[in-house]
């Protein structure tokens, strides 16, 4: 896979809840199959074949010999992901910045350096 | 404080970004229509937006270009295909060098619930492999090199 195409099977991993939630349980620490289908309502088949698409992207690996097999996860793939979209927050975090700044002052009064109209103004 | 951002990733080829705003929603709506508002907030920080045209209506055209201060310039350019004020914008978006692969279907929504706005920014490019391909681009190197003093400038722009 060339790097573009390994980001997208990266997000197309990611895509999906169940898959980020083993890799969250991942993040602790290896697990076999059966330990990862334990905290979820769905078949170990189905849990295999979310593995399958999460060993595709290169996000997790199995070891080849034991009957265990443990599923590790890999990080440098998932940090090209998560890089590339930190970036792309920075980008938009440092313009909402500046448009939360621009909103407030088209919501200031021109005259806001004269008192506002207070509850105590006798003609209020 | 600003208030929190959140990016995801739905589908294949989508990337949607969220965020709240303390102002009305018609308000919000105007600094993403009018030109002379829009070249204040959006873009990289330290780059300067020296093209901003926009012709707001539907089948108008936008662009919007800037320059980084070591004088890198990054273009892009579309057309406003539906706009509903002060609740919708959807536009198409393509770069000058083409590195989104066939551009992208940007869509704004804007909703209001006590005073408080939500954007809704959904990206959708053509295929998936062009979402990626975004990643390794020169946007991605641009906000590399308009990084380098972000941090300083959110600090002041905290203890502001």
């Amino acid at each position: 896979m060339n790097p573009s195409e390994q980001l997208d099977a990266t997000f197309i991993a990611l895509a999906d809840p169940t898959r980020r939630a083993i890799l969250a349980r991942l993040m602790e620490g290896d697990a076999s199959v059966n330990e990862l289908a334990a905290p979820f309502a769905i078949s170990q088949p189905a849990i295999s074949k979310h593995l399958k698409i999460l060993e595709r992207a290169g996000l997790v690996s199995r070891s080849a010999s034991g009957t265990r097999r443990p599923v590790k996860i890999e990080a440098a793939p998932m940090k090209q992901a998560v890089d590339w979209l930190e970036k792309y927050r920075k980008f938009w975090e440092a313009s909402f910045g500046r448009l939360d700044a621009l909103l407030q002052e088209l919501q200031t009064p021109v005259n806001a350096d004269k008192p506002r109209k207070k509850k105590d103004e006798p003609n209020a | 404080m600003p208030k929190p951002l959140t990016i995801t990733t739905p589908g294949d080829r989508q990337i949607v970004v969220t965020r709240d705003f303390d102002a009305p929603r018609d308000l919000v709506f105007l600094c993403y229509s009018k030109p002379e508002l829009l070249r204040r907030w959006y873009g990289m920080p330290d780059w300067t937006t020296h093209i901003c045209e926009i012709d707001f209506r539907v089948g108008g055209k936008w662009r919007l270009g800037q320059r980084s201060p070591d004088g890198y310039e990054l273009a892009s350019q579309g057309l406003y295909t539906a706009i509903v004020a002060p609740e919708r914008i959807e536009q198409t978006e393509y770069y000058d060098d083409n590195w989104t692969q066939g551009g992208t279907v940007n869509v704004l929504t804007l909703t209001e619930a006590n005073g408080v706005t939500t954007a809704t920014m959904t990206i959708t490019f053509t295929t998936p492999e062009a979402r990626a391909a975004a990643a390794a681009s020169p946007m991605a190197v641009g906000m590399e090199i308009g990084f380098k003093r972000l941090d300083t400038l959110l600090t002041e722009e905290q203890t502001n």
